[in-house]
């Protein structure tokens, strides 16, 4: 409990000067009554990368997944406590999940390419969501930041299902890209891919973060240190029922994390002690 | 060890060990026979149908020039003044399979996407089995319905509906493939991964625009595979439209009057006193060819669609 | 690259949390489709109830015991299904007789001997292919073999000629469900009986197919009630619609002439007099009793097949 309050003081501490975009404040997830993530407070500063790193179990993808409420598919799941997109609380009964969704797009694990062409891949999101703009100039656009373009502009009208791994995961970003959120929730992206895609990516998000909010998780504590404006760190503890319950240790600037962290779990974590 | 037992002690243990190796060995090799001889009934099967039609048709043709079967205007072979267009047929054939896949797609594939999409698993426990239900009744009795109850209610829709058309017998034979449509369908659209169906919610879609848009262009080749395979059944299905749509052979393509499928044909003469070698007795089979290659060509069509455009998930 | 000032401002706006303007149409559409999704669903069942309902209304004053153990006769208020029904079960046990055992023994070999060669991959594309023949070409097939070439054996147009058509339509049906019920069998018990010497034979009677035999049973069972239900190919071996005796309980009882069930049921439907559609109903009602026994008689083994593993 007692690194939870130090986590919350700290981000406190360092966020003076940031605009807040995303804030948790004592966020809780049960799947029925077991509960998988206790007690999280984050401030999401806008125009950052941020990432959740940690040993697996320790509810990180879990989160993740309550910040757009995907977790509303899951029978049984229940998010407690306070997230507030923008000051509003997105678990308020008058908000729509689908309106969340728009504004908070996510990339999943495994590259998840629809049955369909380049084009219609990009373009599901934005008419879904009634754009009345230029579908092909938001296709390029779209495609043109997810550094795709160049790669597919002659091949549009070809499966998605047809590029490779690295390249349906850029697929994937572009099509979170093409509905114009604010933020883009990232579990594990390059987890599936080659270290070149995974290259490719990691350069791409940092130039996505001008106009985006990215909140990646990742396994990989290299990429976390290469990319990461700021670094939270979950980690786990044992349940009486023989579960995994996550808990957030310590968030701050990543050079901080790395080079100078305030608690002994976090230091055994990002030198390899264990996870 | 062994060396260390008396020799006595050993032998007697020899005398309780005795297995018959070869006699199993034998048992074995002729029950693999036997089986492996069984498991071909199923080709001899093909092999027969292929045969006993290839011959007869070919005795047809003998006798009645493949010309005139394919361009006679009508289908008379036991007239005197015979005539031969298997087109006649085919187009009955046609129209009622046309009608019954106009009603079996829309509702059996809104089945399959209630099953797989939306149906709460205790639902569907009741609803799968209750559709099963649908697929075991006897098409005598659908027959039975299309006569008596069907076209009867439709006469009072349609004024000039005679007593046998394509129409009711079309409509009931839809209404018996429903089943087949929802399950194949289902399995097509079930085997689409759970990500795919987050991905487009991410997206901000909604659970129906995650279906249309995402889970059904996922499930494509399966459901076109399905409805290949319910157009086969449907044109090979024989007692509804024996009962229902009439004994008439005439080339068109009216709903509302008594038409000659290809299958009432085969009934029709089959019920009369017909000889064998007779001409008549030869048309049966190659009316039974014809649909033979219609129904296989669909068949392997749908095989072939499945492998050539299954969509590949890891 | 465009700017995305193209874009509506309502995305980009930080004041979004109004929900968008076409979201109600969207959620209205969507219940509508669910809607129509679940009707559709219903549609059939509907159907089928006014099916039954109508068939019982229509049959169930005609049915009585004299029903049952008239022969079919001119006079439709005479006329009962004595032989329909006998020829029926005689039908049932003769196609039983045959296709089990091959059936059985088919799966067996192409599941447990056979599996994964080039002659179970050829055997199970012949069976999905067979599967898609309409049921009246196996009659065409009955006719020529059964009815003609083995007349010697069948005497014409016999319930083995019917038996032996009926045996072959359903053999791909009893052959798929041994072999899944063969299938869902741990491969780890297979393993422990070659462990202890057992040849392949030995293993599969004694430990493999005891285990097997519910499934393989309802399936077969599924399969009898398909075939009880067939009319077009009986009608085109020439089965015939009006028979008054019963066959002798003897091998000749296999070589003599029959009717069946939906045969007499076709009949009376195709007469033009309002009575003996009400025997067809009253006949239809027999059919479907006999059909609801063995389907539940399947479903109670499938149950204990359940429970039991």
């Amino acid at each position: 409990m007692i690194s939870v309050d130090l986590a919350k003081h700290m981000t406190s501490a360092s966020n003076g000067q940031k605009e807040i975009i995303l804030k948790t404040e004592n966020v809780s997830v049960y799947y029925g009554n077991f509960l998988a993530v206790r007690g999280v407070y984050l401030d999401i500063p806008k125009n950052k990368i941020v990432a959740f790193i940690g040993p697996s179990g320790c509810g990180k993808s879990t989160l993740l997944r309550t910040f757009n409420r995907l977790n509303d598919l899951i029978p049984g799941c229940r998010v407690e406590g306070r997230i507030t997109f923008h000051k509003q609380d997105i678990y308020d009964k008058k908000i729509d999940p689908i309106d969340i969704c728009r504004r908070i797009g996510m990339v999943f694990q495994k590259p998840t390419p629809f049955p369909k062409s380049i084009y219609e891949n990009i373009a599901f999101g934005a008419r879904v969501n009634g754009y009345r703009g230029n579908m092909d100039e938001l296709v390029e656009q779209s495609l043109r930041q997810a550094a795709l373009w160049d790669e597919v502009k002659d091949k549009l009208k070809q499966s998605g299902l047809a590029l490779s791994g690295g390249q349906q995961q850029r697929l994937c970003i572009a099509r979170a890209i093409a509905i114009q959120p604010e933020v883009i929730l990232m579990d594990e992206p390059c987890s599936a891919l080659d270290p070149i895609s995974t290259l490719k990516i990691e350069e791409l998000l940092d130039e996505l973060k001008e106009k985006y909010t990215i909140i990646i998780v990742t396994h990989n504590m290299q990429q976390a240190s290469r990319i990461a404006d700021m670094t939270a760190f979950f980690n786990a503890e044992a349940t009486e029922m023989g579960g995994k319950m996550g808990y957030l240790v310590e968030y701050d600037e990543t050079q901080e994390i790395f080079h100078n962290p305030k608690e002994k779990s976090t230091q055994d974590y990002v030198s390899g002690r264990f996870g | 060890m062994m060396s260390e037992s008396k020799p006595s002690e050993q032998q007697e243990n020899q005398q309780l060990w005795r297995p018959n190796r070869q006699r199993s060995k034998l048992v074995e090799l002729a029950v693999k026979s036997l089986f492996g001889l069984f498991a071909l009934v199923s080709v001899a099967t093909t092999i027969g149908i292929i045969f006993v039609l290839i011959f007869e048709t070919i005795e047809f043709f003998r006798e009645v020039p493949f010309w005139r079967f394919l361009t006679d205007k009508e289908w008379t072979p036991l007239f005197s003044n015979a005539q031969f267009g298997i087109f006649v047929l085919i187009s009955a054939t046609f129209l009622t399979s046309i009608i019954a896949i106009t009603v079996a797609l829309p509702l059996g594939l809104l089945a399959a996407i209630y099953l797989s999409e939306y149906a709460q698993p205790k639902l569907r426990q009741w609803l799968k089995p209750a559709l099963e239900i649908l697929a075991g009744v006897p098409t005598v009795v659908y027959g039975y319905f299309a006569l008596l109850f069907v076209t009867p209610l439709l006469q009072k829709i349609i004024p000039g509906l005679q007593g046998f058309n394509a129409l009711s017998a079309g409509m009931v034979l839809g209404i018996s493939i429903i089943p087949l449509v929802a399950s194949l369908s289902e399995d097509a659209i079930y085997a689409v991964p759970q990500s795919l169906r987050e991905g487009a919610y991410a997206l901000g879609a909604t659970q129906r625009e995650a279906i249309i848009g995402v889970v059904l262009p996922g499930a494509l080749s399966g459901i076109v595979a399905s409805f290949i395979i319910a157009v086969s059944r449907a044109i090979g299905e024989t007692m509804i439209v024996a009962i229902a749509a009439g004994q008439n052979p005439t080339l068109g393509l009216n709903p509302f009057v008594p038409i000659m499928t290809m299958t009432a044909y085969i009934v029709q003469v089959s019920l009369g006193d017909t000889p064998a070698g007779s001409l008549a007795f030869k048309t049966i089979f190659a009316v039974g060819m014809t649909l033979f290659v219609l129904t296989l060509i669909l068949n392997v069509f749908s095989f072939w669609f499945v492998r050539r455009f299954r969509e590949k998930y890891e | 690259m465009t700017a995305p000032q193209s874009t509506p401002a309502k995305i980009t706006s930080p004041s979004m949390f109004q929900p968008s303007p076409n979201l109600a149409k969207r959620y209205k559409i969507d219940r509508i489709f669910e809607i129509a999704a679940l009707i559709s669903t219903i549609v059939g069942l509907v159907v089928l109830a006014v099916l039954l309902t109508d068939v019982v209304l229509d049959g169930l004053p005609r049915l009585s015991l004299n029903f049952l153990t008239n022969y079919p006769s001119r006079k439709p208020e005479q006329a009962g299904i004595l032989s329909p029904l006998v020829g029926t079960i005689w039908l049932l046990l003769t196609t039983a007789a045959i296709a089990f055992p091959i059936g059985v023994g088919a799966g067996i070999f192409l599941e447990e001997f056979a599996a994964d060669t080039l002659a179970a991959k050829i055997i199970e594309i012949n069976i999905a292919n067979l599967a898609g023949v309409p049921s009246i070409i196996y009659g065409l097939l009955g006719l020529e073999v059964f009815v003609r070439i083995m007349e010697p054996i069948t005497k014409g147009r016999s319930i083995l000629a019917g038996a032996l058509t009926l045996a072959l339509l359903i053999l791909p049906i009893i052959i798929v469900a041994t072999r899944e019920s063969l299938r869902a069998i741990p491969n780890s018990l297979r393993m422990a009986g070659y462990a202890l010497g057992a040849t392949r034979w030995q293993v599969i009677s004694e430990q493999i197919l005891p285990l097997a035999i519910p499934g393989i049973l309802t399936g077969t069972i599924l399969a009898l009630s398909r075939a009880i239900g067939e009319t077009a190919p009986l009608i085109a071996i020439g089965a015939l619609t009006f028979i008054a005796y019963l066959p002798h309980l003897s091998l000749e009882g296999f070589q003599t002439p029959f009717t069946a069930l939906p045969i007499q049921i076709y009949n009376w439907v195709s007469r033009p007099q309002v009575e003996f559609h009400t025997n067809a109903a009253a006949g239809i009602i027999v059919l479907m009793v006999v059909l609801l026994l063995m389907n539940t008689t399947a479903i109670i083994l499938r149950n204990k097949f359940q429970k039991a593993r």
